[in-house]
């Protein structure tokens, strides 16, 4: 791992993934969309707002597990000193923040029809909520420790503290009463059928390839700045 | 009594709002690397 360190390498192998991750991304998201759209079919109690399921589920899941990327470089940033590990865990702040809020979105427009309401404070909501502050408060410490010159350690510290709030987003459906269902896909197998599991299991796919594009452009454009700022700097003190 | 809701109408809504946030995250991260990485190479003189 340490052998990716090196941001000369990074850059060789991001430059032909970051493109190769998005169009594979986008042509799957999209194909798997319109499977779900078209093919699929109405569910027998939640009829044809089921197929919300194809942009919810994946959102969700990459929401997670953006913050669960961010706690990862932050552990590696703090322990390793891993010089990309604070810049993949900037990078990797708003797609998750945008799956988080897309997640929301589409969880309240599929709540009406499922639920009769849009909103409910119950455990599951609430802490999906909390996770999209945290990654605005992760991004506005994030630019405000750049902007002042602080201590990077400090948005580490605080995306490891963070964290705690994704068991609890995991839990929440089992520890308290929620209108939200349980979880359909667990280690010990799945509770939906292959009409609807391969569909979600190719767009969790897509969005998941959609991503990781997103998080290497981010890598390249917060690294370009960082390299410009540096280049500055150094004709600076040579003036 | 349950109301009678046309389901099409949310899923159309759930779909544009995941397809428009998605398309919108791609291309933002995309264009402002290019353009950091253009800012990076003129300083470079290349």
């Amino acid at each position: 791992m340490h052998g990716f360190a090196n941001p000369a390498r990074f850059l060789r192998i991001a430059r032909w993934l970051t493109p190769a991750l998005l169009v594979a991304g986008l042509l799957l998201t999209a194909a798997s969309l319109f499977w779900g759209l078209t093919e699929v079919p109405a569910e027998r109690l939640q009829g044809d707002s089921v197929r919300i399921m194809f942009i919810h589920v994946p959102t969700a899941w990459l929401g997670m597990g953006g913050w669960t990327a961010i706690a990862v470089a932050s552990f590696i940033e703090l322990v390793w000193r891993h010089p990309l590990a604070a810049i993949a865990a900037r990078a990797a702040a708003v797609p998750g923040a945008v799956f988080a809020a897309i997640c929301l979105a589409t969880g309240s427009i599929w709540g009406r029809p499922a639920w009769g309401t849009w909103w409910v404070w119950d455990g599951r909501l609430t802490s999906m909520l909390v996770l999209l502050f945290l990654y605005i408060g992760y991004v506005a410490l994030a630019q405000a420790v750049d902007r002042e010159g602080g201590s990077s350690r400090i948005p580490a510290i605080f995306g490891l503290v963070g964290a705690i709030n994704i068991p609890i987003i995991h839990y929440s459906v089992i520890w308290w009463n929620s209108l939200h269902q349980p979880p359909s896909l667990t280690t010990g197998g799945s509770a939906m059928a292959p009409a609807f599991l391969i569909p979600l299991a190719i767009c969790t796919l897509g969005f998941s390839l959609l991503f990781g594009g997103v998080v290497l452009a981010r890598m390249r454009a917060i690294l370009a700045d960082v390299q410009a700022e540096a280049r500055l700097r150094r004709k600076a003190l040579e003036a | 009594m349950r109301e009678a809701l046309d389901h099409w109408d949310f899923v159309i809504a759930a779909y544009a709002v995941g397809g428009v946030g998605t398309i919108a995250l791609v291309a933002w991260s995309w264009l402002s690397m290019r353009a950091a990485e253009r800012r990076r190479d003129k300083g470079r003189g290349t």
